[in-house]
C-alpha cells in the first residue's frame, strides 16, 4: 500500500469547556453558552477538513501522562464513560470510538526501531483520556473515523524540553512515515493549548463570559507570538524557542505534542490557518491547520 | 495527644503490591507493610481513612470525593499492562461535606465531588484496598492542587482536622506517596528493579530515619529539600508531608514505624506509620508558620503595581501613586474579582491613619481624650448607637480640618506586623486572623467566648446541635469574650488599657444586657472605651455575645 499522507496537521486544543458549551449528547452536564470564538473556529475546521476526505484522526494528548516511553492505543474499540477529574463539573461524557490498531503498531513499531521507548496499550477496560477525546470529538463530532491514541511520554518532567524536542522530533518521523507506508490519509491532531497558567477559581456559572480572560499580558504576548509563528510559517524557529515557551508561558507544548506536529509536518514554511484564539479559564488556546490542497482544487484552480 | 487522628500512615500509590507482588520480592515486602498497615487500621477502628492524594491533581482548589459507593473498574495509565482494578469504595459524604464547609471558612476554595464514573486515582485505589480489604470503612479522599504551596496545604489539612472536630470523629490519616518518585525510563525485568540511584537511595533513608523516631514535622518541614532532592517535578512541590504534620499536628512526638521500604520500577516505596506519643523528641526544630487560614491569593500572575508594557524598560523609581494599585482594584470590584488578583492593602486604611496620626501629633490621642467613657458605662443601646460614631469621628477628623499638617502615609508602615494570629486565643472561624495593625492602630476581628484549648464554651452554648435553645450565662461569657480579647491584645503587644473602641453584639438585649453590661464595667470602666452595643438576630457559633475592639498598638505613642 502506498500513497498514504498527512492531509492536516491541526493544532487542536482539548478544553472541556468546550464540549460542556456545545451540549453534545454525550455531555451530561447542560450549558447555556460559552467559548464560542473557539467553538467556532473548529466549526471552520471541520468544514475545511471536510473536502480532504482523511480517514484516521492520529491524536497526541498531554493528558494521557506516560514516564515510561510512548504508549499506543491498541484495543480496536473503546466504550466507556469518561469524567474529567479536574472539571468533573463540565465534562461527563459517554463515548465510542475505533482505533485503528494497526495504523498505531506501525508507528509504535518505527518509533521503536528509531531509539524510543515505546508500548501498545492493550488493556479493554483503560479509559481513554478526556484530551483525547474531546479534540477528536471538537475535530470530528461524528466519530465516525477511527483513531490513533498517543501518549505523552513526559521527558521534560525527567530530563527538561530538549530531550523532550528530540523524543518528539523521532516520534514525528516514525508517524510520518507509518502514515505514508499505510495509504492512509490522516490527520494529525496535537492537543495542547498554548499558554497554560489556570485561574484557580471558577465563576458560579462556568460559562459566564464576562469573567473569561487570558491570566495574564506576559501570557497574551507569547501566544500572540507563536501565532505569528504559525501564520508566517516559522516553524523552525518556533522549535528553537520551544524551551522559552514551555517554561515562560508554562506551556503545554511541554507535552511534546506540537513538537510531534511540526516534525511530522517536516517544519512547515508555509502558513498556517487560524481558524480561532481564545481563552478558557485563563490558558490561551488556538485552533490551527496546516492543510494540504483539496483533491481536485489545482486544476480546478487553472484557467 | 490528637484523640481525632490517633493514626496516620505513609502509604505508595503504585498498584504492584496490588497487582503482582509475587513478582518481586520487594514488592512483596511493600505487600507485606500493607498488611501491616492494614492490621493497625483494624485495630484503631477509625470512623473513616483520610487519604491525601497526590496523584489526584486539581486545579480549581481543592476537590473532595463525596461519593457514596464509587465504583468502577480502574486500569493505571503507566501500568496498564499489570491488570485491571475493580473497586468498591464507600465514601463518607458527610464528612466530606463539613470537610469542604471548613475549607471555606479557612479561606480556601473547595468542592465536592460525587459522580459516577469519576476517575478515583490508582493511589487511592490502591491504598484502599489494601488498608481496608473488606470495604468496611468509609474513605475520604482531597485532591493536590497544582497551583498550592506549603501555607495552602497546611491550611487545608487544618479544615480536614476541623470537619473531624465538628463531626467528632476519628480518622485514620493516609498519605499517599512514594519518597523518591524517579522510574526507569525504560521497561525492566521485576528482578531488576532497584532505587534508581545511590543519592535517591541516601535520601530516602534519611527520610525514614527521621519518620521512624516520629519526627514528623522535621520531615514536613524538609519537603522542599525531599523535592529538590530526589523528586522529578511532577507536580509544584512535595505536600504529602505538611497536610500530614499539619492535621495530626506540627511535632515530633510520635511513634513511628517502618513495615517497608523498597524499590517500585525505581522509586522509593515505603509503608510508615506515626501514632501520636507522649514520647519523641519534642517540639518542632524549624521555625516556619504555623498558619490558620489562608489569606493569600492563588492569583498566580498577579502582579503588584502599574502594568507596563513588557517591552518597557522598568521605572526608575516606584512611587506610589493611586493609580499604583488601580487596576487590581478595579479587578476586584466586579463580577470578574474572582478571577482577579486581590487587592492587598486596604483602601480606607491610608485614610484613616492619616486622621488619627494627625490627632496624636496633637497630643491628644482618642484613649486620652476621656470622651468614652460616658458612652461606655451608658446604660441602653439606643444611646450607645447614637453617640458611638461621633465621638469616634470627632477628635481626629476635627484636628485635621482644623490645621494639623497630614503627611502622606507609609504604605509599608501601614501594614507593619500584618495579621496577628494569638495561640492563646479561639481559633478563627473564618478565613480571618485574630487581628491586623494598621499604622498605631490593632484592629481586632470579632471576638467570641470559646475556650482557646477545649473550644468548648464557657456559660454554656445558647442552643443545641439540632437548634432548641439552652439556657446559658451570659456573664461567664462575657467573661470569656474579655479573656479572648486580653490574649490578643497581649499576643500584638498591646492590652485591655490600650482599648479605644468596643463594638459589642448580643443576640437577645432584654435578656443579657444587664448581665454584660455588669462584667464589662468590671474591666472597662477605668479603660474609657467608647462603646456601641448592638442586637444581632445569630452569631456564627451557638455564642450569645462578641465584641470587636480597635486598640492602641503596643508601642504607639
Amino acid at each position: 500500500m502506498s500513497g498514504g499522507r498527512i492531509v492536516a496537521a491541526v493544532l487542536a486544543p482539548h478544553p472541556p469547556h468546550l464540549v460542556y458549551a456545545e451540549n453534545p449528547p454525550q455531555n451530561e452536564p447542560r450549558a447555556e453558552c460559552g467559548w464560542e470564538e473557539l467553538r467556532m473556529g473548529y466549526e471552520r475546521l471541520r468544514r475545511a477538513l471536510e473536502p480532504l476526505r482523511p480517514e484516521v484522526l492520529v491524536v497526541l494528548s498531554p493528558h494521557w501522562q506516560t514516564y515510561i516511553g510512548t504508549h499506543f492505543l491498541g484495543v480496536p474499540r473503546f466504550e466507556s464513560l469518561s469524567v474529567d477529574p479536574v472539571f468533573p463539573n463540565l465534562f461527563r461524557y459517554r463515548y465510542a470510538l475505533d482505533v485503528d490498531v494497526p495504523l498505531a503498531e506501525a508507528i509504535c513499531a518505527r518509533a521503536e526501531a528509531a531509539g524510543l521507548v515505546t508500548k501498545m496499550m492493550r488493556n479493554p477496560d483503560f479509559r481513554v483520556d478526556y484530551g483525547t477525546l474531546v479534540s477528536c470529538h471538537l475535530t470530528r463530532p461524528a466519530w465516525d473515523l477511527p483513531v490513533v491514541g498517543i501518549s505523552s511520554c513526559r521527558a521534560t518532567a525527567y530530563y527538561g524540553a530538549d530531550v523532550m524536542q528530540e523524543q518528539a522530533l523521532a516520534l514525528g518521523r516514525a508517524t510520518r512515515e507509518a502514515i505514508e507506508a499505510s495509504g492512509k490519509r490522516c490527520v494529525l491532531l496535537a492537543s495542547n493549548s498554548l499558554s497554560h497558567r489556570h485561574f484557580t477559581t471558577e465563576p458560579a456559572i462556568p460559562e459566564d463570559m464576562s469573567q473569561e480572560r487570558i491570566t495574564s499580558h506576559a501570557q497574551y504576548l507569547w501566544d500572540m507570538h507563536v501565532l505569528d509563528l504559525l501564520r508566517s510559517g516559522q516553524t523552525r524557529r518556533l522549535w528553537g524557542e520551544m524551551r522559552e515557551l514551555v517554561e515562560q508561558a508554562v506551556a503545554e507544548a511541554d507535552a511534546g505534542a506540537l513538537s510531534w506536529l511540526l516534525a511530522a509536518t517536516e517544519f512547515p514554511d508555509a502558513p498556517c490557518e487560524i481558524y480561532a484564539y481564545g481563552s478558557v479559564i485563563g490558558t490561551g488556546n488556538a485552533v490551527a491547520a496546516w492543510l494540504e490542497p483539496a483533491p481536485g482544487a489545482a486544476e480546478e484552480a487553472t484557467p | 495527644m490528637n484523640e481525632a487522628l490517633p493514626l496516620g500512615l505513609i502509604v505508595p500509590g503504585l498498584p504492584h503490591p496490588l497487582l503482582c507482588p509475587e513478582r518481586n520480592p520487594g514488592w512483596q515486602s511493600v505487600r507485606a507493610g500493607f498488611d501491616a498497615a492494614a492490621r493497625l487500621v483494624a485495630a484503631t477502628s477509625p470512623d473513616l481513612l483520610l487519604l491525601y492524594a497526590t496523584q489526584w491533581p486539581s486545579v480549581i482548589g481543592h476537590q473532595i470525593q463525596a461519593r457514596p459507593v464509587a465504583e468502577w473498574t480502574h486500569v493505571d495509565e503507566l501500568f496498564h499492562d499489570l491488570g485491571s482494578i475493580p473497586y468498591r469504595l464507600k465514601m463518607d459524604a458527610s464528612y466530606a461535606s463539613a470537610f469542604r464547609d471548613a475549607a471555606h471558612a479557612r479561606g480556601l476554595h473547595a468542592r465536592t465531588v460525587d459522580h459516577h464514573g469519576f476517575p478515583i486515582d490508582t493511589g487511592s485505589v490502591v491504598a484502599l484496598r489494601l488498608l481496608d480489604p473488606d470495604g468496611r470503612l468509609p474513605a475520604c479522599i482531597v485532591s493536590s492542587n497544582v497551583y498550592s504551596d506549603r501555607a495552602e496545604t497546611v491550611v487545608l489539612a487544618k479544615a480536614a482536622a476541623d470537619a473531624l472536630r465538628e463531626q467528632g470523629k476519628r480518622a485514620v490519616a493516609v498519605m499517599v506517596m512514594t519518597l523518591s518518585n524517579r522510574f526507569f525510563t525504560d521497561f525492566i525485568a521485576p528482578e531488576e528493579d532497584r532505587i534508581h540511584s545511590a543519592k535517591d537511595d541516601e535520601y530516602n533513608r534519611k527520610l525514614l530515619e527521621l519518620l521512624a523516631s516520629g519526627r514528623l514535622e522535621d520531615a514536613a518541614q524538609l519537603s522542599r529539600e525531599i523535592q529538590r532532592q530526589i523528586r522529578v517535578k511532577k507536580v509544584v512541590n512535595f505536600k504529602p508531608l505538611w497536610f500530614m504534620s499539619a492535621l495530626m499536628g506540627p511535632h515530633n512526638r510520635y511513634e513511628g514505624s517502618v513495615h517497608a521500604y523498597a524499590p517500585i520500577h525505581g522509586a522509593g516505596a515505603a509503608v510508615v506509620s506515626l501514632a501520636p506519643s507522649s514520647r519523641g523528641v519534642g517540639l518542632k526544630e524549624f521555625d516556619e508558620e504555623d498558619v490558620e487560614a489562608y489569606l493569600g491569593d492563588r492569583g498566580v500572575v498577579a502582579s503588584a503595581g502599574k502594568p507596563r508594557r513588557l517591552t518597557e524598560a522598568p521605572p526608575e523609581a516606584a512611587t506610589a501613586t493611586a493609580d499604583d494599585v488601580a487596576p487590581s482594584r478595579r479587578a476586584c470590584d466586579g463580577p470578574g474579582a474572582r478571577l482577579g488578583p486581590r487587592s492587598v492593602a486596604p483602601p480606607s486604611a491610608a485614610a484613616s491613619l492619616a486622621s488619627f496620626g494627625a490627632s496624636t501629633s496633637m497630643g491628644g490621642g482618642v484613649g486620652d481624650s476621656g470622651s468614652g467613657s460616658g458612652s461606655g458605662s451608658g446604660s441602653g443601646s439606643g444611646s450607645e448607637s447614637g453617640s458611638v460614631p461621633d465621638s469616634v469621628s470627632a477628635p481626629g477628623s476635627g484636628s485635621v480640618s482644623a490645621s494639623a499638617p497630614v503627611s502622606a502615609p507609609d504604605p509599608a508602615s501601614d501594614l507593619r506586623g500584618g495579621p496577628i494570629v494569638a495561640a492563646a486565643a479561639p481559633r478563627p472561624v473564618g478565613a480571618y486572623p485574630h487581628a491586623r495593625r494598621v499604622g498605631e492602630l490593632l484592629y481586632l476581628s470579632g471576638i467570641g467566648p470559646r475556650d482557646p484549648v477545649s473550644d468548648a464554651i464557657p456559660g454554656g452554648p445558647v442552643r443545641d446541635p439540632s437548634g432548641a435553645p439552652l439556657d446559658y450565662d451570659i456573664e461567664a461569657q462575657t467573661e470569656a469574650v474579655i479573656a479572648n480579647v486580653r490574649a490578643v491584645l497581649e499576643a500584638a503587644g498591646s492590652s485591655l488599657a490600650r482599648v479605644v473602641d468596643v463594638t459589642a453584639f448580643l443576640i437577645d438585649m432584654d435578656r443579657d444586657f444587664a448581665g454584660y453590661n455588669r462584667v464589662y464595667a468590671r474591666h472597662f470602666t477605668s479603660v474609657g472605651a467608647t462603646r456601641t452595643t448592638l442586637a444581632v438576630s445569630a452569631l456564627p457559633t451557638p455564642i450569645a455575645v462578641e465584641f470587636k475592639v480597635v486598640a492602641l498598638a503596643g508601642d504607639a505613642r
